[in-house]
């Protein structure tokens, strides 16, 4: 246990290095620095304090060394083109704006996906299942940012039921999360679906009804258990796909979180706060799959931790 | 009733030992094959065949990749100029999808727009499967120490959050087709890569390849008639399934505004257009290209799911 801990924790610092390190080049392999490239024009003067001031007269290596070092330290300095917020100040504000966006889609896709799932392996070829495996392929082909511009029209516009922007209210959050949920919704109530499909074949189901117990007993209690573990392991890369689906979203429901200064810094060109949310992001990510990974091998006895490779 | 209990003895009294005559035993016979022998994608065409959605969805990708290739047959409009006074036209008899707010026809946007998303879907699942194939058939049958350092490699690589890379390398590269085909392959062959290997290692070691070398097949064979056939499966369905994500990846670059830049069109770049669009009550902007990435998407994971169970030995009858 201890071995594969060390290992997989010694893999997640190995990608958030790789990911700082290619940030880091990307980024300065761009021409001209930000300053150079700001159309107002400042005197030579200001132009080496400020170069000074952002570290970026000194030599490539230094400047990575002052980037990792910031990355140890967590403090990503300030943001260009808002001199008077820092990244983190960004970063505070945005995240627990997203996280709670993020775990409120998480939640409901989980929720919706697997019950969705085992109603349709319950009633395998029959209407439950056509009519939740249709959703779900219809959930999976329509992209996140066109079901919300779709939901703002007709909920927000044409029937004015539900706020079409921002982030104050209950009322505010109900669209952005199903535009969110939807895609991973589909997802796992596909895994569900399937993976029950083969646990209600298994002999120990047969023995459980044997013996006499309730349907919902067998259902919740033997089958589900087992159902669950490929739903488990996807749970990372759903992870990510909200991630990045809260780009859009948020930009379409102008939610002010990180997802929106994220795309704001690209168009702006603030390599600091680029620099910052990403890395932010990919670690945030990296810890994620990380975390999944210890869950499921908590959950499935038969995979022994201190197994080596089978990736 | 009557039957079952009547003594088995007489039963067998009543037929005569005339009735029985001894057959020659025919060696070439015994070997013979009941049935005419199926290659394996006919096989899995026929079983695909019975798949009615898995079928439309692979007639109307076959239709939308004819659309984009004849794309400037089909309408007399020009993809870049439109008529001012024409500006946001409703769909009509001229226009079937309705103009936009330079003029220009949806319609046939949408058909420059189906070559983009479908040339970058397909050159991304492609270069994805070359090399993943290399990547991981080298891990995969080397073994050991090769194979445990490159998959740290691609260990270390999962991990990246894929769309982020993409955008940074966009940022940095500045939008255009190529880079976003390169940004989207840069990270996704590492899902190829897993697949081959994994399948070749598990193949690799099947009794039937064992079986085969003992009966003297040559390595080429063993790979041509034994390897490839099994591995070609998941492959399929794994580049069938990386055509809509990649679709959808350029679909979401262009409505960050990182994608195919104007007059060019993309599905994506058109979406975003019909955003603001949408509140004015131009619904036609946003529907039509919404539709047709749903549309296509839809398609190629039908297709996908379809190969997959039609790929799927344990499902054959």
């Amino acid at each position: 246990m201890a071995i594969y801990l060390i290992r997989r924790f010694l893999i997640m610092i190995a990608t958030i290095f790789v990911i700082a390190t290619m940030t880091f080049i990307l980024m300065h392999s761009i021409p001209g620095n930000p300053f150079t490239t700001q159309d107002r024009s400042t005197s030579e003067a200001v132009q080496e304090n400020l170069n000074a001031h952002y570290h970026l007269d000194e030599p490539m290596l230094t400047q990575y060394g002052i980037w990792l070092k910031s990355l140890v330290t967590f403090d990503f300095g300030p943001s260009i083109k808002q001199p008077t917020e820092t990244v983190n100040d960004l970063l505070s504000r945005g995240f627990p704006i997203s996280a709670e966006l993020g775990m409120w889609t998480i939640m409901i896709a989980l929720l919706s996906g697997i019950t969705l799932g085992v109603l349709a392996a319950l009633k395998h070829n029959g209407m439950i299942d056509y009519i939740a495996m249709t959703l779900a392929v219809l959930g999976i082909s329509v992209p996140n940012f066109i079901l919300a511009t779709l939901l703002i029209q007709q909920l927000a516009v044409n029937l004015q039921l539900l706020p079409a922007a921002t982030w104050s209210s209950p009322m505010h959050m109900i669209m952005p999360i199903i535009a969110l949920a939807t895609g991973p919704t589909a997802i796992i109530a596909r895994l569900t679906r399937s993976s029950m499909l083969e646990v209600l074949t298994q002999d120990y189901i047969k023995t459980a009804r044997a013996k006499g117990l309730s349907p919902a007993k067998i259902v919740i209690k033997h089958a589900l258990r087992n159902a669950l573990m490929p739903v488990v392991t996807i749970l990372g890369t759903l992870v990510a796909a909200i991630l990045t689906g809260t780009f859009v979203i948020e930009r379409i429901f102008a939610i002010p979180g990180m997802g929106k200064y994220f795309v704001e810094s690209i168009n702006n060109r603030d390599y600091p706060v680029i620099m910052g949310t990403t890395v932010f992001y990919s670690a945030f990510l990296i810890f994620m799959l990380f975390l999944v990974d210890i869950v499921y091998s908590i959950l499935d006895p038969r995979i022994k931790l201190h197994k080596k490779g089978g990736s | 009733m009557e039957r079952l209990n009547r003594p088995i003895e007489t039963a067998v009294q009543q037929i005569p030992d005339e009735w029985f005559q001894p057959i020659e035993k025919d060696l070439n016979k015994a070997e013979e094959v009941s049935r005419p022998s199926l290659s394996f994608y006919k096989d899995a065409w026929i079983r695909l065949k019975k798949n009615r959605l898995a079928v439309t969805g692979l007639f109307f990708l076959i239709v939308l990749i004819l659309a984009a290739i004849f794309a400037p047959i089909l309408s007399p409009y020009s993809i870049s100029e439109g008529a001012l006074r024409n500006q946001n036209l409703a769909p009509t008899a001229a226009h079937w999808f309705g103009t936009d707010s330079l003029g220009r026809d949806v319609f046939t946007r949408l058909w420059y727009g189906a070559r983009v998303s479908l040339f970058v879907g397909i050159a991304a699942a492609l270069i994805d499967f070359f090399i993943g194939i290399i990547y991981g058939g080298i891990a995969g049958y080397k073994g050991g120490r090769i194979d445990s350092t490159m998959m740290r490699i691609i260990e270390v690589l999962y991990g990246l959050p894929h769309l982020l890379v993409v955008i940074l390398l966009l940022v940095v590269m500045g939008p255009s087709l190529f880079t976003i085909i390169i940004a989207l392959t840069i990270t996704g062959w590492i899902g190829m890569a897993r697949i081959v290997r994994g399948q070749v290692m598990q193949l690799r070691n099947y009794e039937y390849v064992l079986a085969s070398k003992t009966l003297g097949a040559s390595t080429a064979r063993i790979i041509r008639r034994n390897l490839l056939p099994n591995t070609m499966g998941p492959i399929i369905v794994q580049i069938t399934l990386t055509v809509p994500s990649a679709i959808f990846a350029e679909a979401f670059l262009s409505f960050l505004g990182l994608g195919i830049q104007a007059p060019n069109a993309s599905w994506g770049s058109m979406a975003n257009d019909g955003l603001s669009a949408i509140l004015s009550g131009d619904w036609w902007l946003l529907f039509f290209p919404a539709l047709f990435i749903s549309l296509t998407m839809f398609a190629f994971n039908v297709l996908g799911d379809g190969l997959r169970d039609a790929f799927d030995p344990k499902l054959r009858r």
